[in-house]
């Protein structure tokens, strides 16, 4: 069964320090006096999956772009681990580099195309290796770029609304695809999505980010695979929503009414 | 059977007929289908390879042309019949003038375009890659740019003399110009999401500028290419006809002196045979480094 725990946000729940992947401590950032991140405290644990849920325009990306290494005009500590690896929203393959030359891009040494062939096959790419990016279409250009990452074998993934732009059907076998590759390689995830179901379906915690700090977090313990069917799913999206300030429908005996009240109200 | 299970339009519209939304649609015609005929069936298209059909157009204008010359509406000290020329340029070749006229042109056109090249391609990226470089570079060549580079000739004389120096010189300013433009736009204009993404893969700034700056900044410098090699031809002719004791320009100069309008468009057609050389070298490398590139190639 699903529980919901709401306790005050703090990185350190019991004061000992467990092995984590991410520690972020009293982080801003401020865009033209704006304080987009103000004071955010985050602490990711080693192997866990976050989801990190919030309206458009609250800062997600920014706190990813920050995690990730690109954004350094911060205040506060941000600790992560070396080996982390980023995949956007959009592939952002290079597209004058064939799609094994792109996964293997920025890696140390002279890594051999097989690396990059192993990588593909995990993401079910392997007959498009050879391929140039405008080729591919939008799925496999995201798992390319999710192979991309997975290569660096990263100690943290970092995810922007990487299903943002996938149609229904491909979201949800890439959705399956990275819960599988997270068990497999048990790194720590944190998954920026706007998609409740999405967070709930694949994170071990929620976080909703508000007013530049994350607001509220929620833990998931549903057994995997996940049902969306599941009773105690559909209770901790209503609650999710609740929290990012969507009234979910209530579910009505008579559901023609609520339909009609919603549509007179659009 | 579907047909047994719709009902009469007009009985719906008895039941709901104060209402004018409930009212049924009247029945379109059924529209005219069409075929869209494949690209890879139009035989006739097909069959005539593409060179051939590109060919038509400058034959057809000859043709007209050699009719004009044949009617006399064209006179000879106007301009000669292509007859004419093409014996002009058999006997020119025949006695080795216009083989080692070219020979001198290239060599002038080649080393100018090196160097322009070199200079070009050094000062853009000293410009696109580094702020101090873009503080210094930049503006003086945006100045520089402005000057007429043939207004230069004079100058260039006065400082190198009459040898090759001056027309080399010439040339190289030519085609420096939008060879820095391109590739300094060029590398400006690389996506800044590519470039986050390859410095979250950990690239170094070298390997940033190799494996993102540079290929990204190849479409601009192919335009710059392209356009140096314009600029190029027209430097070589300029430079050519001042002071000149070979090359193509000097065998004008004597066909003008001369009145032979012959010779003259036989050197011209020189030009246009090298300028059009040259853009098929430029075609050729860009189908090979821009295969990468998603557009649009035409029907
Ligand atoms: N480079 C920037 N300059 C100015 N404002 C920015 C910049 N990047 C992001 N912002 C602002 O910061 C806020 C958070 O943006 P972002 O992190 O992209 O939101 P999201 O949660 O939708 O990913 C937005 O209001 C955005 O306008
Ligand atoms: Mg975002």
């Amino acid at each position: 069964m699903a529980t919901d725990v709401h306790r005050a946000v703090s990185p350190d729940r019991a004061g000992q320090e467990e092995p984590a992947a991410v520690r972020v401590q009293g982080l801003s950032r401020t865009f033209d006096g704006r304080r987009v991140v103000d004071g955010l405290e985050l602490t990711v644990r080693s192997g866990e999956f976050v989801a990190l849920l919030g309206r458009s325009g609250c800062g997600k990306s920014t706190l990813l772009k920050i995690l990730t290494g690109l954004d350094r005009e911060i205040e506060g500590a941000v600790l992560v681990p070396r080996r982390k690896a980023t995949a956007f929203q959009a592939p952002r393959l290079m597209p004058w580099k064939k799609v094994w030359r792109n996964v293997l891009l920025g890696l140390p040494g002279k890594p051999e195309r097989a690396v990059a062939e192993r990588a593909l096959a995990e993401v079910g790419l392997d007959h498009r290796v050879d391929a140039w990016p405008k080729t591919l279409s939008g799925g496999e250009a995201q798992r390319a770029s999710l192979a991309r990452a997975l290569v660096r074998e990263p100690d943290l993934l970092l995810l922007d609304e990487p299903f943002g732009a996938l149609d229904a059907l491909t979201r949800i076998k890439a959705q399956r695809l990275v819960g599988e590759l997270w068990q497999q390689r048990g790194c720590a995830v944190l998954l920026v999505t706007h998609d409740v179901e999405e967070a709930v379906l694949l994170a071990d915690r929620v976080l909703v980010m508000d007013d530049g700090v994350i607001a509220h977090e929620t833990e998931i313990d549903l057994p995997r695979p996940r049902d969306i069917a599941d009773p105690g799913f559909a209770e901790l999206r209503t609650h999710l929503l609740d929290h990012l300030g969507v009234e979910a429908p209530t579910p009505a005996p008579a559901p023609a009414h609520a339909h009609a009240s919603a549509s007179a109200s659009a | 059977m579907s047909i047994s299970h719709a009902p009469p339009p007009n009985e719906i519209a008895d039941i709901g007929g104060t209402s004018p939304s409930t009212a049924p649609p009247q029945p379109l015609p059924a529209p005219l289908l069409e075929p869209l005929p494949s690209t890879s069936t139009t035989r006739h298209r097909a069959r005539v390879p593409r060179w051939l059909r590109r060919l038509s157009g400058p034959l057809l204008l000859l043709l007209a042309w050699q009719l004009a010359s044949a009617s006399g509406v064209l006179t000879a000290d106007v301009l000669a019949s292509p007859g004419t020329i093409a014996r002009v340029g058999r006997d020119l070749i025949a006695d080795g003038s216009l083989t080692s006229a070219m020979g001198v042109s290239l060599q002038r056109v080649a080393l100018g375009v090196l160097l322009g090249a070199v200079v070009g391609t050094v000062l853009a990226l000293l410009s696109g890659l580094f702020r101090a470089g873009e503080d210094l570079v930049d503006a003086s060549v945006q100045m520089l740019r402005t000057v007429p580079f043939v207004g230069l000739i004079p100058l260039f004389i006065i400082w190198f003399g009459i040898g090759e120096a001056p027309k080399v010189a010439i040339i190289t300013l030519g085609v420096t110009f939008p060879l820095y433009l391109n590739v300094y736009a060029g590398i400006r204009g690389v996506d800044a999401q590519l470039i986050e993404a390859g410095q979250s893969l950990g690239l170094s700034r070298w390997g940033l500028v190799r494996h993102v700056v540079l290929p990204g900044a190849l479409p601009g410098a192919m335009t710059g290419l392209r356009f140096s090699l314009g600029v190029a031809w027209l430097a070589l002719v300029f430079a050519e006809q001042v002071n000149a004791d070979s090359g193509i320009g000097f065998l004008m100069v004597q066909a003008r002196d001369f009145l032979r309008t012959d010779v003259i468009v036989v050197c011209l057609i020189v030009y246009a045979f090298l300028g059009l050389f040259a853009d098929f070298v430029v075609r050729t490398l860009e189908r090979l480094l821009l295969q990468w590139r998603p557009t649009f190639t035409g029907q």
